[in-house]
């Protein structure tokens, strides 16, 4: 059976490795990928949206639905480990837990080098959220590091001693409150009577050019998708790291 | 073999990625074991991020953020930039991924928990039961 899969999928790599020789060569400024959108995304969007970086530009602007959509699976993704994995009764979802003696003398170093670490990834990630107009940076990576310092954190002291501080209902609540920050934006472009995500609806109430408010827009949900990155991927540690039950972790 | 060199050596980033790709379909074919299954997903996801950032490449193009020169303008010349566009379809996928891995991981921990085993075959054969 394994012989069989082998053969198959490397009839299947020798075919298109073979098509592969069609494909356009290794960094061609005239490939096909890079002539037809992608120079209109460079040579407008600073003039439309007064963001230089591009990337961020379109991912929020430009392509402001995918990433609405985007948000809402990896919120969905939290909703569903949590479903499954769940074995807790619902009265005990908020509790605060006991508070275990914490074993003392055995790891200090590592704690005080989480000490030191995890308050500068914790700014360091809202730099990268505020500065991804200017700097490779954003919602998607400041929250990811943001995320990973909570379970940094975990890992160095022990799973209960993060929940205490960072309760599951203030992650759950940071979850759904990114998304709906992301589309409330949109919606307030909608009843500013322009389309959907449509930020230079914005311009009225900030008192600035179409073009600047766009640029803040694109600052709003880029916030709204960095809340709810962090929240989700502590939310998925929590869950995975301790099976469900909240109580015991790595 | 003198031919076949610079062959390979024109499209390397597709030779690269695809032979990723193929390793990661193997992986989720072939293995037994479940967990191996889904470092094969993972791979296989790779792959994809990597041909698509490898398309965007631009010879001569730094990263797709402007450049101020010294009159306080953008420099607006797409050849001088990466093309922004598969960047930021795989910034998106990049995060989609870790919550299909989530969930993948989490639906493994209930097989283990409910089965005993995340073994392909031991697994059926208690469903049979």
């Amino acid at each position: 059976m394994k012989r069989l899969t082998l053969i198959i999928l490397a009839a299947c790599a020798l075919i298109m490795l073979l098509a592969a020789s069609d494909l356009p060569d290794w960094a061609d400024p005239a490939s096909p990928a890079s002539s037809h959108l992608s120079p209109g995304f460079v040579e407008q969007a600073y003039e439309a949206t007064h963001t230089p970086n591009v990337v961020t530009a379109v991912l929020a602007d430009y392509r402001g639905y995918d990433t609405m959509f985007e948000t809402v699976v990896v919120f969905l993704a939290a909703l569903i480990i949590m479903i499954i994995l769940r074995r807790t009764p619902h009265r005990r979802f908020c509790k605060i837990l006991p508070h275990r003696p914490q074993r003392q003398g055995r790891d200090t170093v590592l704690k005080g080098a989480a000490q030191l670490i995890i308050p500068v990834m914790q700014v360091f990630a809202l730099y990268v959220l505020g500065h991804g107009h200017y700097s490779p940076g954003g919602g998607f990576q400041g929250g990811v590091i943001f995320g990973a310092s909570f379970i940094l954190l975990a890992l160095c002291y022990n799973l209960e001693f993060t929940i205490n501080r960072f309760r599951e209902r203030i992650v759950l609540l940071c979850c759904a409150g990114g998304a709906l920050l992301y589309a409330g934006v949109g919606a307030l472009c909608l009843a500013m009577g322009w389309n959907f995500l449509g930020y230079a609806a914005l311009a009225g109430i900030l008192g600035v050019s179409e073009a600047m408010a766009r640029s803040h827009g694109i600052l709003l949900v880029e916030v709204g998708v960095g809340i709810t990155v962090m929240a989700v991927m502590v939310s998925i540690y929590y869950d995975l790291a301790s099976g469900g039950d909240m109580r015991e972790g790595l | 073999m003198d031919e076949l060199f610079p062959f390979i050596i024109a499209k390397y980033n597709y030779w690269a990625s695809l032979i990723l790709l193929f390793i990661g379909l193997y992986g989720m074919i072939a293995k037994n074991n479940l967990m191996k299954k889904i470092i094969g997903m993972v791979i296989f996801q790779t792959a994809i991020l990597l041909f698509y950032v490898s398309i965007g490449v631009k010879r001569g193009g730094t990263i797709p953020i402007l450049e101020f020169g010294a009159d306080h303008q953008p420099l607006l010349d797409a050849t001088a930039y990466a093309n922004p566009l598969p960047h930021v379809l795989m910034l998106t996928a990049i995060v989609v991924g870790v919550g299909t891995l989530g969930v993948a991981l989490t639906i493994l921990q209930k097989i283990q928990r409910v089965h005993g085993t995340i073994e392909e075959d031991e697994v059926l054969e208690d469903l049979r039961q």
